[in-house]
């Protein structure tokens, strides 16, 4: 049960560590965010010369066929260094669909681009109506000739300012909730009658707003098939919430051992505020979730590997996760006093990252509804 | 959630529940088996383990162990407790017995070990008084040496079916003038010696599960010392150590939880709101209960590779307590009128109780198992000990 890193792992595991230690900084991270695309190209091109882009991937497409496990490893660490670049979108998301559901030639040229570095992508399924129900979808893709014509709109695309190519849901028959008849296209974000309204988003990211109005895609984009986009979406989403569960730990040790630290040093009254039961049975409290959060995500890695697939033990793992690391996020703040508010200090930064997971993919509240329903 | 097991241990796993099944005693299946079962009815399977020379998983071979390997152990304590069987006696097997065969002369081992392994002595703890319940440390119950005798006289309490009792093992204070922890010794006293007074407790479920212990000049031989006189601290906290290893409680809570979910089926409509009250409040404990479980895997894996489980033993202690509390409570609600009952003691299937027979012990389990989080070291005494060993606070 306890995940135990074979030296392939491990050296992988290392090598983030050493790379996010060595350019990765608080301060970098600042700068990068302030940035006009709010993500680093240059740190882009060394993820992807350290082999990164493609650790997820089967050996085929040079990674290391340790699929969730190298995920796991790497957003760990992210979550750590809060690391802002589209791993999350380009590779979970995008590269993760393309290698399961795409045909040989979507893989062959896709993966490479995408392990090369030389193309970032993002996932635009969310609509205005949906809230987090992926299968609920109104854009539609209506067929002339050779052709899909796309219209609609896609809300809170991640990355999306900035991608090469978008895959969008849409409905290729059906009506609004039905659960089949959406299907996936390879749409490129440059396309004509593709209207993008960027935002920025809590934890300092580019999102974007996509507006539909009669975008043609050639047949061959169709990605997956026709009438299966939420059963892929669906899988899709297991494996994202693994990726974006890690993630939350490594946020949420990073915050419990400032946190720690803050209430060693931090003197008032005449003593470290350490010193004090009541900060003391919290900081517990926050190492006892820390702990099983680890546990579930594990759990989960594993059994996302596993052929039976996962999709009640990741809407379980989402819900307890992030309940842990939004208390661990409150109460970080809350021990680090009037510290804790100010932009300045990481310990906020981490907070609000949280935050964005928590609604990525489906809130706490939604999955443990979904969990409860689940067989 | 499944440890994933070899041929051998799966082999063992089909062999301990063909075990369970054909011979747990069906007079031990009672409405509450804490409160339900006579001293010679608790007894039965004890003995029978003894027989099949299982009832001291824990214990080295050389003393009357199975010689069971750690993966062994854990699927034992799975299957026993997912089967809802009565464990052995704890305070004699999982307590006293570790602490004889630890630190006990040759002769106390002779003298003890079988007895216990057999079920023919009964031992209880003579560990908290009136002055000393966190504060363990606080023992007054004084031993005054007197030629080849100890003078005892002092007052323990929450003694745990002492009034079965044959041997009490108690902290005394042998050192009035050493402060603390310093100046207590282990030592074992027979139940039958004269001075030696139980009183019965009855706790807010109507139960006589504890009781007080007057110590009124007792003489107790010196030979009943444990190892060496005023170090008996740290024998109390080995064995305490040992005591919290087990409390995670996994297969027991589930199998509550699943009580649980069947009792609301059958209470409860499905288009009443409160359902689906129900549904979220049960996702949110099941969902604690499996990461606890992943927890409780994760760190048995961990031992098997040797790697130290640290403080793990507190949280375990402390979130196993609070689930099981959780889904008592949740039992209770779920039964909605018939809350009000509570079955008089001793319980007789002559009384009437209303409602369903799966309710009848719902409220007694929901206000007895406010316990849980106070003894046996109190969650709040946990959660400074990991403060202390884990945070360095």
């Amino acid at each position: 049960m306890d995940i135990q890193l074979t030296d392939e792992q491990e050296l992988l595991k290392s090598s983030v560590q050493r790379l996010l230690k060595d350019k990765y900084s608080f301060e970098t991270r600042r700068k990068i965010v302030a940035s006009e695309e709010g993500w680093s190209r240059d740190h882009w091109k060394a993820f992807a010369d350290m082999g990164l882009l493609a650790a997820p991937m089967g050996e085929e497409f040079g990674g290391l066929g340790a699929g969730p496990v190298a995920t796991m490893i790497v957003m760990r660490e992210f979550g750590r260094h809060l690391v802002v670049e589209p791993f999350f979108e380009t590779v979970v998301l995008a590269a993760g669909i393309i290698e399961t559901e795409g045909d040989e030639g979507q893989k062959q040229e896709y993966l490479a681009q995408i392990a090369s570095g030389d193309a970032v992508w993002a996932l635009a399924w969310a609509e205005r109506k949906s809230r987090y129900e992926l299968h609920d979808v109104e854009t539609t893709a209506r067929r002339e000739g050779d052709e899909f014509v796309l219209d609609g709109t896609k809300i809170a695309v991640v990355g999306a300012p900035w991608a090469d190519k978008l895959i969008i849901s849409a409905r290729t028959s059906g009506v609004r909730r039905d659960r089949s008849g959406t299907s996936l296209f390879i749409v490129d974000r440059q396309a004509a009658n593709l209207h993008v309204r960027s935002f920025k988003t809590l934890d300092g990211r580019r999102a974007a707003e996509i507006n539909l109005k009669g975008v043609r895609v050639p047949i061959s984009d169709m990605l997956g098939k026709a009438g299966q986009g939420s059963r892929i979406l669906e899988t899709c989403r297991d494996r994202a919430i693994g990726a974006l569960c890690s993630e939350a730990v490594g946020a949420m040790t990073e915050l419990n051992a400032s946190t720690l630290e803050y209430s060693k040093n931090r003197k008032q009254f005449g003593v470290a505020l350490g010193s004090f039961q009541v900060l003391q049975h919290r900081m517990v409290d926050m190492f006892v979730a820390l702990e099983e959060s680890i546990s579930l995500c594990q759990h989960l890695t594993l059994s996302l590997a596993s052929p039976d697939g996962a999709s009640k033990l990741a809407s379980g793992t989402k819900t307890k996760v992030l309940y842990a690391a939004r208390f661990i996020g409150e109460q970080a703040i809350q021990l680090h006093g009037g510290m804790g508010m100010s932009d300045e200090l990481d310990v906020g930064h981490y907070f609000k990252r949280i935050g964005a997971i928590d609604i990525a993919f489906g809130d706490s509240a939604f999955h443990l509804r979904r969990y409860a329903r689940a067989a | 959630m499944e440890l994933e097991l070899s041929n051998e241990d799966a082999a063992f796993r089909d062999e301990v529940r063909a075990f369970i099944a054909g011979n747990y005693p069906s007079e031990m299946r009672v409405p509450n088996s804490e409160t339900d079962l006579s001293k010679e009815q608790s007894l039965l399977w004890h003995k029978l383990l003894h027989k099949k020379g299982w009832v001291a998983p824990l214990w080295p071979k050389e003393y009357g162990g199975p010689g069971w390997s750690l993966t062994q152990r854990f699927i034992w304590e799975r299957e026993t407790t997912r089967a809802g069987t009565l464990p052995p006696l704890a305070f004699s097997v999982t307590m006293v017995g570790p602490v004889i065969y630890t630190f006990g002369t040759a002769a106390q081992k002779e003298k003890f070990l079988p007895r216990i392994l057999s079920g023919e002595d009964w031992w209880c703890q003579g560990y908290s008084e009136p002055g000393a319940g966190s504060d363990l440390a606080s023992v007054r119950t004084k031993a005054v040496r007197d030629g080849a005798h100890y003078v005892v006289n002092g007052h323990k309490t929450w003694t745990t079916l002492a009034q079965h009792a044959d041997w009490i093992f108690c902290l005394v204070r042998t050192d009035p003038s050493a402060k603390a922890q310093a100046g207590i010794s282990f030592l074992l006293i027979d139940m039958k010696t004269p001075g030696v007074t139980v009183r019965p407790i009855i706790t807010i479920d109507g139960s006589h599960e504890v009781n007080d212990v007057f110590l009124e000049n007792v003489r107790v031989p010196v030979e009943n010392l444990v190892g060496e006189e005023n170090k008996g601290w740290t024998y109390a906290k080995f064995l305490l150590g040992n005591e919290r290893t087990s409390m995670a409680g996994i297969g027991r809570s589930t199998r509550y939880l699943e009580r649980l979910k069947s009792i609301v089926k059958s209470e409860i409509d499905e288009e009443d709101p409160a359902a689906a009250q129900f549904e979220l409040d049960i996702a949110r404990v099941e969902l604690d209960l499996l990461a606890l479980e992943a927890t409780e895997l994760r760190i048995v894996s961990q031992m098997s590779r040797g790697i130290e489980p640290g403080a793990a033993a507190s949280l375990f202690k402390i979130r196993g307590t609070e689930i099981f509390q959780r889904i008592a409570n949740l039992t209770h609600a779920a039964i909605g009128n018939d809350g009000l009952a509570l079955r008089e003691q001793p319980a007789s299937p002559n009384r009437f109780m209303p409602g369903p027979d799966y309710g009848h012990t719902a409220t007694e389990k929901f206000l007895n198992s406010r316990k849980l989080s106070i003894y046996g070291g109190s969650n709040e005494i946990q959660r400074n000990i990991i403060a202390k060993a884990v945070l360095g606070l």
